[in-house]
């Protein structure tokens, strides 16, 4: 009896825990997000998508997908963020804020994004509340243990190892694509 | 949690990635928010896979876009390197060889 309660009030208070660190990295996603689009300062957009990129792997790891959040970190916190340092460093020089990053008028582009975000907020929250989903939308992440890397692999290399291929290729392909369009003369 | 906590997640991240593409001008900062764009959709995929009980497929697919994405950087800023050395800036507006 008392151990029941002592695993009921442990399942609460997990729960509990899972919101508020979703909502806390949330709202750090989308404050730094927002930062990213609107910083005058190249190297702050891409120090800030540093934090938004790290939000991702957390949600992940949240999720229960442990090996995709590790490989978040490893490529993109690891690589592509380099590579867009990299990129910042080697088109322009300079340090600090700079004038013309954004275009000038930009009423559209807010105008097109809020309205996509209506759209898609509509249709999520529609599906949400349909009669067939009314308590069944719940991610039990309780009783659900998180994936193993040895599972993601056997899957990789045994269903779809003819996507994996694929992919393989796709990188050589952009890798030497990428050497012979960036190469000088 | 709920799978909406999520979905309302990656929509608002997606949306701030279209208003990226959208208002800005220079082309590194274009790439940064087709990244977020990219990374609004594994959410979106890890989660219904979390969801749904299909969290391998899902893990799986999320891994491969993000090799498709690493390859779309490389890519892109190849392109970008190879803008600014022919006509030393990267501002979008500038780049209009194929107007007619």
């Amino acid at each position: 009896m008392t151990a029941a309660l002592a695993n009921t009030v442990l399942a609460v208070e997990t729960v509990v825990a899972q919101n508020v660190f979703f909502y806390l990295i949330a709202a750090v996603m989308v404050i730094a997000a927002l930062r990213v689009v609107t910083t005058s300062n190249m190297v702050h957009a891409a120090l800030y998508l540093v934090v938004v990129l790290a939000g991702v792997a957390a949600q992940f790891i949240l999720l229960g997908a442990e090996f995709v959040g590790v490989t978040q970190v490893l490529v993109y916190i690891g690589a592509v963020i380099v590579l867009f340092l990299f990129g910042i460093m080697l088109t322009r020089a300079k340090v600090g804020a700079e004038d013309g990053l954004s275009h000038d008028n930009v009423v559209p582009a807010i105008l097109t994004a809020v309205l996509l975000f209506l759209v898609m907020g509509f249709a999520v929250v529609d599906f949400a509340k349909a009669p067939w989903s009314d308590d069944t939308l719940l991610i039990d992440a309780l009783d659900r243990a998180p994936t193993t890397v040895e599972q993601v692999s056997d899957s990789i290399f045994s269903t779809y190892i003819v996507a994996f291929e694929a992919i393989s290729v796709l990188l050589l392909a952009a890798l030497i694509g990428a050497i012979v369009v960036a190469r000088k003369e | 949690m709920y799978l909406i906590q999520f979905l309302i997640l990656s929509s608002i991240l997606f949306c701030i990635g279209v208003y990226g593409v959208l208002a800005r001008r220079n082309a590194v900062l274009v790439l940064m928010s087709i990244e977020l764009i990219l990374n609004a959709v594994n959410i979106n995929l890890i989660a219904f896979g979390a969801f749904n009980g299909a969290a391998i497929p899902a893990e799986v697919f999320a891994l491969f876009i993000i090799a498709v994405a690493a390859a779309e950087v490389g890519v892109g800023l190849a392109l970008v390197l190879t803008i600014y050395r022919n006509s030393k800036n990267i501002d979008l507006h500038q780049v209009d060889l194929l107007k007619g």
